[in-house]
């Protein structure tokens, strides 16, 4: 319990960390948000008409201002006002970030739901033939990139069984369940494949040298079954590099897919943050990373609670 | 009358050309009910092979059989085919009738699951119990191998109990089922001495009780005098002799026996001490290292920011000197504080307080650059694989701003030939050589600088006992070529017998103990010295009943600010002298 307030204690360090890197960042790329929004006709505005959309931006006054002014608004709860939506940055989060946890969601059941199975397969048939197919298939997961796959997915169904992905208006998962699995099941399975590959390379070398330590000859000289060696006394030792692994992956995914989203159409986060970017909307650039770090740090932290859970040897906290 | 179990020219194989990697060549044997088998031999033997091979976990491990026949009796009288069994058949018999224990207790149980639900797990196999059925067989199971306070210990998971402990915990469990062969595979080496006749006295109890049989391994010839009916000595993957006990250890025929049974350190209570360099009263000498006060703390946190609430007292203030010539051992068990006084010797770790001197220069506690070299316990882990012998040499030369000139090679070649390795070895890698070549390498190493001082701690516990025979007449030829000094630390009262003048006794941080070798060793005055060598297994005691002593070692950590009180010291006779008791 101690732990977790003196953890918890340290996300305002990092966010504040990551809030001047972002902030910093985000203005050392050329051009602002007048230019962005209006394009070629921002040569257009009068000095004078360009100052006031600078002053009604904010973006008039020196970095440091502007900085001072977003984290004091960031500790009464308000990131800002999005330059490209009109509205308030959270709002626009809150609204985009169901899709993209569903789909880190998803892809993660998907990982480890293939990914495990896979790799305790292929460690238990060490150096045989099954083991070298288990093997090459993860290879090629691993090294598919995302948008070749999501793709192939797409065409192989579109040509070969003339099914199209449902696309169209997104129906969130609440309003209609159906359509909405519908809608994410390709994008999951897409960005779940190489995720999967990633969890069966490594739990397969995380079982093996489970396999030959020595408390599991102990069992077997107990009179143990394969099954019970390798579900009750094996598979929990060899889970936490599952875990750090699956917690980083899922972390990443939470920041949002951009390019599996663009492939299949998905409003989610990482579409968002790109085109955040490009329209220099500073305000929902700024807010979404703070976001993304937030929910970086308390994956890690659960991460690291599951480690406690597996291993009672692990105390966290102490030194 | 049929045996327990027979053997017959068992032929177990590895690799992918198992013919042609045999490590066990033709083994035979019968074990009858109530008999205890030793199976001696050194690493690579094959002893541990010819173990797991018996309930077939050497298909596990990378191992075939490839010939022979092995027959076990089952409780209804009928014979049971180890060799032609299935795997499912197989799990039947191991921890119902064949149960086994394993030489490290600390990786052999595991980490994740309570010790009660592995020994549930027993029960749960065998004898089909559940839920509190099962943990109350657990609970007695525990008691069983005189565990206190069985109950509460069930919750724990093995990182909670010490080797000891644990290695009871798996006697619980290979016993769960009342097997009737157990085999002990090396059960008490990872284990001080103390506790290995703790766990020896245990397993000679259960065996009376249960009237099981066993089979135990052992590099230890003079272990084997405790327990053993018969004995059967394995070398290259063949018995080359098997017998009675008494009749293997008065009357061996073989040579390797006789080799096991003469050469190899064995513990004479101080009747083969040296005889060379006694030390004499001439004032005059200058020692070679001195030691005062010496004390090294660790403060315990409870995190960064708080302040130290208490501290372990690795060690509580050890004097002593060192002449040259002269060895000085200091004997304790893991924990006692031993490797932290030679590592503090060497700057290693800071010590809290105390002095040294170095021969006529004085060194504060924190200098270290002192004319002190260390040999370590492990050589297979104290060499960097990625150097070349040269390299390894010329390192210390390096790392006290030395060059390599002509001089330091022709110091490594001289000293490799000196402690008997080939010209050409500098050129090699680590790994071409045996572990006891490596420690020759680690000696030489040591000696490149021409220190006074030589720590070597436990620096011939890692390797065969016939490998550390040759290793130790090394030592004491160097010793007196070059006029060193020796700090030897070691828990093994048999090689302490063999190299040490004088021998300091360590618990628990002090020095409780302190003289003339002989002395020490036939006449030890302080209580915890005489249960030190009363521990210590000798052939010439044949299945004596050790006392079950429970005790353990007390708690090193005191509170903030608490000194121990000043020693008092009882003289016996002219260098010899033991704490007062209270």
């Amino acid at each position: 319990m101690n732990y977790l307030m003196r953890r918890l204690a340290t996300f305002p360090l990092v966010l504040l960390g990551v809030s001047i890197l972002v902030f910093v960042a985000i203005r050392m790329v050329p051009g602002d948000s007048i230019t962005a929004m209006l394009g070629t006709e921002a040569g257009l505005l009068t000095p004078a008409q360009r100052d006031s959309l600078a002053a009604y931006f904010g973006i008039d006054q020196p970095w440091f201002i502007q900085y001072w002014r977003w984290i004091g608004g960031i500790l009464h709860g308000n990131l800002g006002i999005s330059v490209t939506y009109g509205r308030p940055v959270l709002d626009v989060i809150i609204e985009r970030f169901p899709l993209t946890l569903e789909l880190a969601v998803l892809s993660m059941i998907i990982a480890l739901a293939v990914g495990m199975p896979a790799g305790i397969f292929a460690a238990t048939h060490n150096e045989k033939l099954s083991d070298l197919g288990v093997r090459i298939v993860a290879m090629i997961g691993q090294s598919t990139p995302s948008f070749v796959l999501g793709l192939l997915i797409i065409y192989t169904l579109s040509a070969g069984f003339g099914v199209l992905p449902a696309m169209g208006e997104f129906a969130p998962l609440w309003q209609d369940p159906l359509r909405n699995l519908s809608q994410m099941i390709l994008p999951a399975i897409t960005l779940g494949f190489a995720f999967a590959a990633s969890v069966t390379r490594i739990s397969r070398s995380s079982m093996l040298d489970v396999l030959s330590d020595d408390y599991v000859r102990t069992a077997r000289s107990k009179g143990a079954s394969a099954r019970s060696v390798i579900w009750r006394h094996a598979l929990p030792n060899a889970l936490i590099p599952v875990v750090t692994l699956s917690g980083i992956e899922f972390g990443y995914l939470l920041g949002g897919a951009v390019i599996v989203e663009q492939i299949y159409a998905l409003p989610g986060l990482g579409r968002m943050v790109l085109d955040a970017i490009q329209q220099r909307d500073y305000a929902l650039v700024q807010g979404s990373v703070l976001f993304i770090a937030f929910n970086f740090m308390i994956v890690n932290l659960l991460v690291d609670l599951a480690y406690v859970a597996l291993d009672p040897r692990i105390r966290l906290g102490e030194s | 009358m049929t045996p327990l179990l027979s053997v017959s020219d068992l032929r177990v194989g590895f690799g992918r050309d198992r013919q042609a990697n045999e490590v066990v060549r033709g083994v035979s044997f019968d074990l009858a009910e109530g008999e205890t088998l030793a199976i001696v031999g050194e690493s690579g033997s094959g002893k541990s092979v010819t173990a797991l091979s018996i309930n077939r976990l050497i298909d596990f491990g990378g191992g075939r059989i490839t010939g022979g026949a092995m027959k076990l009796k089952r409780a209804n009288g009928s014979l049971f085919d180890l060799m032609t069994a299935t795997e499912p058949q197989l799990t039947g018999i191991r921890g119902a009738e064949i149960g086994m224990i394993f030489q490290e207790p600390m990786t052999s149980l595991n980490p994740v699951l309570t010790i009660g639900s592995q020994i549930e797990e027993s029960f749960r196999l065998h004898r089909g119990l559940t839920g509190r059925q099962a943990t109350a067989a657990a609970k007695d199971a525990l008691d069983r191998v005189r565990i206190p306070d069985a109950a509460r210990r069930l919750k724990y998971t093995p990182n909670q109990l010490s080797g000891g402990m644990l290695q009871r915990v798996m006697i619980a469990m290979a016993l769960a089922c009342n097997p009737r062969l157990l085999i002990a595979d090396e059960p008490t080496t990872a284990l001080d001495v103390t506790v290995q006749a703790q766990i020896m006295a245990l397993l000679a109890e259960l065996k009376r009780e249960t009237g099981m049989s066993m089979i135990f391994i052992t590099h230890d010839i003079g272990l084997v005098a405790g327990i053993a009916d018969k004995v059967m000595v394995m070398q290259n993957g063949q018995a080359v002799e098997q017998g009675e006990l008494n009749q293997i250890l008065d009357n061996a025929q073989h040579p390797y026996t006789q080799h096991l049974l003469q050469d190899v350190p064995h513990f004479t209570n101080g009747s083969t001490t040296r005889s060379d360099g006694r030390r004499d009263k001439d004032a005059s000498t200058e020692p070679a290292l001195k030691v005062d006060g010496l004390v090294v703390r660790f403060p315990l946190k409870s995190s960064f920011f708080s302040r130290a609430t208490g501290a372990v007292h690795a060690v509580d203030g050890v004097d002593f000197d060192l002449m040259p010539g002269e060895t000085l051992a200091i004997v304790g068990e893991s924990g006692s504080g031993k490797s932290t006084t030679a590592r503090a010797v060497l700057g290693l770790v800071r010590s809290t307080r105390g002095s040294f001197s170095v021969g006529a220069r004085k060194a504060s506690a924190e200098q270290s650059a002192l004319p002190v070299q260390m040999v370590f316990q492990n050589p297979y882990a104290s060499l960097n694989p990625r150097l070349s012998i040269e390299s390894i040499l010329a390192e210390p030369v390096i790392a006290t701003g030395g060059r390599v000139n002509v001089a330091a090679k022709a110091r490594m070649a001289s000293l490799l030939k000196r402690v008997g390795l080939p010209k050409n070895s500098l050129e090699r890698y680590p790994h071409e050589f045996s572990g006891g070549q490596r420690q020759r390498l680690c000696i030489a190493r040591a000696l490149m600088l021409n220190p006074s001082v030589v720590v070597l701690d436990e620096a011939v516990s890692a390797l065969d006992v016939s490998v550390q025979a040759k290793v130790l007449e090394l030592l004491v030829d160097l010793q007196s070529e070059f006029g060193l000094a020796y700090l030897f630390i070691s828990h093994d009262m048999a090689v302490v017998e063999r190299i040490a003048h004088r021998i300091a006794v360590i618990y628990a941080g002090q020095i409780v103990e302190i003289g003339d070798a002989t002395s020490v060793l036939s006449k030890p005055r302080h209580s915890y010295t005489k249960k030190l060598i009363a521990a210590v297994p000798t052939i010439d005691r044949r299945h004596e009943h050790f006392e079950l002593d429970t005790r353990q070692v007390p708690s090193l950590v005191r509170p903030q600010g608490f000194e121990p009180a000043p020693a008092r010291w009882e003289q016996f006779g002219r260098d010899h002298m033991a704490r007062a008791e209270a």
